[in-house]
């Protein structure tokens, strides 16, 4: 049975919208992103900051890095298929933020696909079902050069 | 700031490398036994015992020093158990170094001592939604390889190294191995039979991650009085420990976060994390790379081992390929690294695997490394980097 709604599978990372993006902070005295968000204290050592903004990151990066998982991961990876299939992993420069975010390769794009330097947008897909629920994650998509 | 006093490692033993699944202090008492035993040291004089804790899907796990001091017999001891993931046993070093050169004790034991699941590293079970290390397996299934292979890729995108490279750390550290009789895989290996092996995180085959072992290593540290006073007239001597953090921004992406630091508000440090580990310990020896005889370092897969030679300023970025093509790596060049093997021969025992790299060069600066011997070795560097910010290097001399 196709699964009938779809969640974020965590809360408070990326927007689902169709031009979608991930959701950061920004430290409000000294303008440090944080992704995964940070609260509490800047880790910034020059910097006592308390206060973040949430911001929305850039939508498009360049490739730092890149690999691909021929195994699957042990748990808890939840494998979106009962026979395994191989993805591929990015890790994405922003260059307004100046910070490296790992993320997995869109569906049907794997290493021969991507090159450091290259340039990737962020896009939202479904990552595992689990109980009829259909899971979403960020992805880095290759962009047409 | 001046060099410090210099301690002495009296002692090196080790429980040889595999797969048994036993507890782990059985594994620490007899390499404890064989450091002790090697220094001429009675379990009854040691003041002090480090160790290394176990590591437990990349958080502590038991308590290592009190239950080895337990196991050997309560003599009164202190006890310390370090957690630093990979750089544990350093940190237990570094521990039991401090205290015999603020004059509090002259004898220490140094111990790390595991016992490891089969296949991947895998998280704490259970939902742990505030834990980044259970995070990246659940949103993203990125193992440990495929933060290696990361590395590895930028090394083959922007040096133009080859598979065959990658392959050839494998092929010339399982040759270094061979003869080691504290590693698990004693077993020359073929540049084809690596290729041949199957692919586990592009560019990474399985050939060239390391495996988890079983195993554990010790040493027996003592101030230099104490050695004099014991017949050691010159003993192999701890020059210098860095234990050393990253600096923010650290902007490599590190296991098991999902993204660097931002380099928006603050400029990266000159030196990356990786970059200052060791310059930590050759500052603080006042000894450069071009007087090392060997290094051993953390070889977790074949192209970290070059990502290494120029972390450690063995050449400028980008040239590892060329020192390991041009032999000056291998037994006989002109700075051989992982004599003993490396992680390629062992496997990694985490709270062990940094107290082994210190074994090994101990026994290389006595001319006891049969079969694998450094000719003339004067001075050796250990270096590793551990989860969560760990830096790890220990520099030895004669």
């Amino acid at each position: 049975m196709p699964a009938t709604t779809s969640v974020p599978a965590v809360e408070g990372w990326f927007t689902t919208s169709s031009s979608p993006c991930l959701l950061g902070t920004r430290c409000t005295s000294c303008g440090t992103y944080f992704f995964p968000r940070a609260s509490g204290f800047c880790r910034n050592p020059a910097c006592r900051g308390r206060e973040f903004d949430e911001v929305e990151l850039a939508r498009t990066g360049t490739v730092w890095s890149y690999t691909d998982a021929q195994y699957q991961p042990p748990p808890p990876y939840i494998p979106p298929s009962d026979a395994y299939e191989p993805f591929a992993l990015a890790a994405v420069e922003l260059a307004e933020e100046q910070v490296v975010i790992l993320g997995q390769v869109a569906k049907g794009y794997g290493v021969d696909d991507l090159a450091v330097g290259a340039q990737v947008e962020l896009v939202v897909e479904p990552l595992y079902e689990l109980d009829g629920v259909e899971h979403l994650i960020y992805r880095w998509k290759p962009v047409a050069s | 700031m001046t060099a410090p006093e210099s301690v002495a490692v009296l002692g090196a033993g080790m429980h040889e490398w595999g797969k048994w699944g036993r507890p782990f202090a059985e594994y620490g008492i007899d390499a404890a036994l064989a450091a002790l035993d090697d220094a001429g040291i009675p379990w009854s004089d040691v003041q002090f015992v480090a160790g290394g804790e176990t590591v437990r899907n990349g958080y502590p796990g038991y308590v290592a020093a009190s239950t080895i001091t337990q196991a050997l017999g309560w003599n009164g001891a202190r006890v310390a158990s370090c957690y630093a993931a990979c750089a544990s046993g350093v940190t237990a070093l570094d521990a039991a170094r401090s205290r015999i050169l603020a004059g509090l004790c002259d004898v220490a034991l140094v111990v790390g001592a595991d016992t490891t699941p089969k296949g991947f590293l895998a998280p704490v079970a259970g939902e742990r939604w505030d834990d980044p290390d259970w995070l990246r397996f659940r949103l993203l299934g990125a193992t440990n390889p495929t933060y290696f292979a990361l590395y590895a890729r930028r090394r083959v995108d922007l040096y133009g190294a080859t598979d065959a490279d990658f392959a050839k750390v494998k092929v010339k550290n399982a040759k270094h191995g061979l003869h080691n009789p504290n590693a698990r895989y004693r077993k020359e290996v073929t540049e084809a039979e690596v290729l041949a092996s199957p692919m586990v995180a592009d560019p990474l085959r399985l050939l060239e991650i390391c495996a988890t072992s079983d195993g554990a290593a010790a040493v027996v540290l003592t101030s230099m009085d104490y050695a004099r006073k014991h017949g050691a007239a010159s003993p192999v001597r701890v020059r210098a420990v860095s234990t050393v953090t990253p600096r923010f921004p650290n902007t490599v992406i590190e296991m098991p976060n999902f993204s660097t630091d931002s380099a928006a508000a603050l400029a990266p440090p000159e030196l990356t994390f990786r970059d200052s580990i060791a310059a930590g310990a050759y500052e603080e020896a006042g000894i450069g790379p071009d007087e090392l005889s060997l290094a051993e370092v953390y070889d977790l897969s074949t192209a970290l081992e070059l990502d290494w030679y120029e972390n450690i300023g063995l050449c400028k970025e980008g040239e590892a390929e060329r020192l390991l093509n041009d032999g000056d790596t291998t037994i006989g060049g002109r700075i051989p690294v992982n004599p003993s093997g490396g992680l390629a021969c062992f496997g990694e025992a985490v709270p062990a695997q940094a107290i082994a790299q210190i074994c090994e060069v101990t026994w290389q600066l006595r001319g006891q490394a049969s079969g694998r011997q450094v000719e003339g070795a004067r001075a050796g560097l250990t270096v590793n980097q551990g989860l969560f910010g760990h830096g790890s290097a220990v520099l030895l001399s004669t």
